[in-house]
């Protein structure tokens, strides 16, 4: 479990973190989530011990990082995965880490396979490797200790698509069997398909927090229904005397009600529907809308 | 707009100019740079500031010729190192790859930064000239005699041996495309180098009489008296080609068809 | 349902069975990082090629010269352009990499302690000194068992407990100045620069400022720590040597080192 309490962190008159609270559950996938340079870094760096916070502090477990023996063996730490030596080879990284904190040479075989890295590629040096290739290593890196805890920055950054199926399916098994993961992004696309738990920071401040239906019925009275039929202006007609507002919405309609109600609108009309979901994007909005420049004080 | 083949006809060359100008910013718009360019000046100031005061309350004679020297001297070590990084920075920040996207043509970009050398090599000498004089001026006030002697042939000496001092770094730049492994090399070269061919010139009859044409450093002695003889001007020139033309040489051709990562 | 979590997992970390990371494997972990790479791996080499290319060249100039004459110390001063110049380069890559590679965030986040850290790499670099001493003392018996083969000169073996412990002295304080300069700076091409001045261009300015200010050649002995070390080359310290040598290479060595120390234990690593 890591628990943040008070956080803030200044350099000079500029203050990156600004009084962040939150607490990342065992067994759940926390995102924490915001545009680029809204404190997520630092709030990371903080966590592990590489920052020293202005104020507030950060426990992992009950314990200060600095203070846990053998740190890799208890949480593993993905930061930013180009930060190693360019001129070391992909498995030689994971050999440093491997005798570092006392763990066999089988270990790192084992993460290279999980990261589906080849022995031919472990034998590279970083300064070949893509993005994509950093990150999967990155990743074996944080997972070499077999810690209950992980703190990713961005780890889905350069991947491939499959890669980011790999990864989410990698996560939520991680956290299945108990551990606490905490991963960050500027996407929520990403972040919406591998965590449980949201957390929204802006501006260094924390913007919003919960699950992602909570946070959409928190953000929203009413849900948005993206419905396309043979007959879009029957159903436009038939919703409209039922005082819903209906927009048209490329080769369909936006509807503000659940889809259930419409589902109903269109078996009493004898409208056939070929496509009837919530609309996506909703999170979306919420998000661009919190985070934005112009950021109002709004939920808690 | 669309078309199958781009219409160029619009679109001039980057000039060359422009290319300098981007080079030249780019030497002091980092913190790292402009404290090189910085320390230069300070060190510069500082020496010449320490020499005044020595010559002052010691009464010893000083002349507007020996403030130059001294910045002469400090220059000499100091703007190699200048010329290094000038190019290896751009390896060792993994800045080649957007500089030579946005200008593939890399012997212009590689011209323009040993120009960017040069020009603050000139910079570096205005400035030593006014810090020299300045002293030179306050010398005067302070003991009520002043020597100006400091000719125009003292004066390009100063200039193109700084100059060959830079671009001596710049080769070997070049060379390593590493900035510790040119630092070191460029260190040995000036400061131990003399050393060993003073002893090898001592101890053996044919390393004597080959040391002239290998030894850059005491060959430029000739572009300070100006009055060489034209072995002596051979000499300069055949060990500039071993120090400075082969490494240049050399190290561009690299530069030139290295793939760049 | 129910979910047992597997042991060790759950809201506080249980850190009973952990063992704090144990020194020899910070420093064995560090060692290995000196030559993993390239370019440590050539920094090493050259170093070791350089020294022996000396030690030939000298060889063949004792041999060939009539009026040169050779013994095991002079080949073993002839490091004085191999090793003493190389040494305290790699003292100051030992920590200046973890900065220029960014690898100093991994290596602090998996110890956290840091001076832990910075210690093992100062013992990885007094056994790379050692190391050094063992391969110069090796090549200098080897040239000195030619030289008395190939000339006509006799072989003069003048090895000593006292140069030979004074020749580790003066290598080992190569290095650390290096260690020194570049953790107060903590970047590479800075720290080199500084430290060729140093070794290179300063004996001459105190040499100068010796010469002209009686009160500047009073005061000198105290503060040149490059001359203070000169009679460690012959092994003919006296006291009023040492005293010399440890007031010079507390400015030169120990200041650098604590404030450098100090820098690194409280910088921000990015």
């Amino acid at each position: 479990m890591i628990t943040v309490e008070g956080l803030t962190r200044k350099y000079g008159s500029f203050t990156a973190v600004d009084d962040v609270s939150f607490v990342c559950q065992p067994g759940r996938v926390t995102g924490f989530l915001g545009p680029n340079g809204a404190g997520k870094t630092t709030t990371m760096r903080v966590m592990v011990g590489l920052t020293p916070p202005t104020a507030g502090r950060v426990t992992i477990g009950g314990h200060l990082y600095n203070d846990i023996p053998n740190p890799g063996r208890h949480v593993g730490v993905l930061l930013d995965a180009s930060a190693q030596h360019a001129g070391r080879t992909g498995r030689e990284i994971l050999e440093l880490g491997a005798r570092t904190m006392g763990l066999p040479a089988e270990r790192i075989d084992e993460m290279l396979e999980l990261v589906s890295l080849t022995p031919a590629e472990a034998k590279r040096r970083l300064r070949n490797y893509s993005l994509g290739m950093k990150q999967r290593l990155g990743i074996a890196h944080a997972l070499l200790g077999d810690p209950s805890v992980l703190i990713l920055d961005e780890p889905a950054n350069g991947l491939d698509p499959a890669g980011i199926r790999w990864m989410r399916g990698l996560l939520k098994g991680y956290a299945e069997r108990g551990g606490t993961v905490l991963l960050s992004s500027h996407l929520l696309n990403e972040v919406e398909l591998i965590a449980d738990e949201m957390i929204l920071i802006g501006h260094g401040r924390i913007v919003a927090q919960g699950d992602k239906k909570s946070l959409l019925a928190g953000a929203h009275g009413t849900a948005s229904t993206f419905v396309t039929a043979l007959d879009n202006e029957a159903l436009a007609t038939a919703l409209r005397t039922r005082g819903l507002t209906v927009a048209s919405a490329g080769d369909g309609l936006r509807v503000e009600a659940e889809p259930v109600e419409i589902g109903r609108t269109a078996a009493e009309n004898a409208i056939v529907l070929t496509d009837l979901r919530a609309a996506e994007g909703a999170l979306e909005d919420l998000f661009l809308e919190l985070t934005s420049e112009t950021q109002r004080e709004v939920l808690a | 707009m669309t078309a199958a083949t781009l219409d160029l006809s619009g679109t001039p060359a980057t000039p060359f100019h422009r290319l300098v100008r981007v080079e030249l910013r780019k030497s002091y718009d980092t913190r790292a740079g402009f404290w090189l360019l910085a320390v230069i000046g300070l060190l510069v100031l500082a020496a010449e500031v320490i020499v005044l005061a020595v010559v002052t309350t010691q009464d010893e004679a000083i002349a507007f010729g020996d403030f130059i020297g001294t910045a002469a001297f400090l220059t000499s070590f100091l703007l190699p190192v200048l010329g290094i990084m000038v190019l290896t920075s751009e390896w060792s920040q993994r800045t080649a790859m957007v500089t030579f996207a946005l200008e593939p043509r890399r012997p212009l970009v590689i011209g323009a930064k040993a120009l960017v050398g040069v020009l603050l090599t000139l910079a570096t000498v205005a400035v030593s000239i006014v810090i020299g004089l300045v002293c030179n001026l306050l010398y005067g006030l302070i003991e009520g005699h002043v020597d100006w002697t400091f000719g125009w042939s003292d004066f390009a000496a100063f200039l193109i041996t700084q100059v060959l001092a830079m671009l001596g770094g710049f080769a070997l730049a070049a060379l390593f495309l590493n900035t510790p492994a040119a630092i070191v090399v460029f260190f040995v070269y000036k400061w131990v180098l003399p050393g060993l061919f003073a002893l090898g010139a001592a101890l053996m009859g044919w390393f004597e009489a080959l040391r002239p044409w290998i030894d850059f450093q005491s060959a430029q002695e000739v572009i300070w008296n100006m009055s060489g003889t034209g072995t002596e001007w051979a000499q300069l020139v055949v060990s500039g080609i071993i120090w400075l033309g082969l490494p240049l040489g050399f190290g561009t051709w690299r530069v030139l068809r290295a793939e760049v990562k | 349902m129910t979910t047992i979590p597997a042991s060790g997992l759950g809201h506080s970390l249980d850190l009973s069975s952990t063992t704090p990371t144990p020194f020899g494997r910070l420093v064995r972990v560090e060692l290995r990082k000196t030559r993993d790479t390239l370019a440590g791996f050539w920094l090493l080499l050259s170093t070791a090629i350089l020294t022996a290319l000396v030690m030939v060249i000298q060889l063949a100039v004792g041999i060939t010269q009539d009026d040169v004459s050779l013994s095991y110390n002079s080949f073993l001063t002839s490091t004085s352009f191999s090793i003493a110049v190389l040494l305290p380069i790699i003292g100051i890559m030992l920590l200046t990499s973890e900065w220029s590679q960014r690898t100093a965030m991994v290596t602090f986040s998996l110890e956290p302690r840091r001076p832990n850290v910075i210690a093992a790499k100062l013992v990885v670099g007094l056994l790379l000194a050692v190391a050094a001493v063992v391969i110069a003392l090796g090549l200098a018996t080897v040239c000195n068992a030619l030289y008395g083969v190939l000339s006509d000169d006799p072989t003069v073996w003048n090895a000593s407990v006292a140069h030979t412990a004074a020749f580790v002295l003066l290598q080992v304080v190569g290095m650390l100045t290096g260690f020194a300069f570049a953790a107060l700076l903590l970047n590479t091409p800075a720290a080199i620069v500084i430290y060729m001045v140093y070794s290179f261009v300063l004996p001459g300015l105190f040499e100068l400022g010796a010469q002209l200010m009686d009160w500047f050649d009073s005061i000198r002995p105290w503060i040149d720590f490059n001359s203070a070390q000169s009679p460690l080359v012959d092994a003919t310290m006296t006291g009023k040597d040492w005293s010399y040598f440890v007031v010079s290479g507390f400015i030169w060595l120990a200041v650098p080192l604590a404030v450098g120390l100090w820098r690194v234990l409280r910088a921000e690593v990015k």
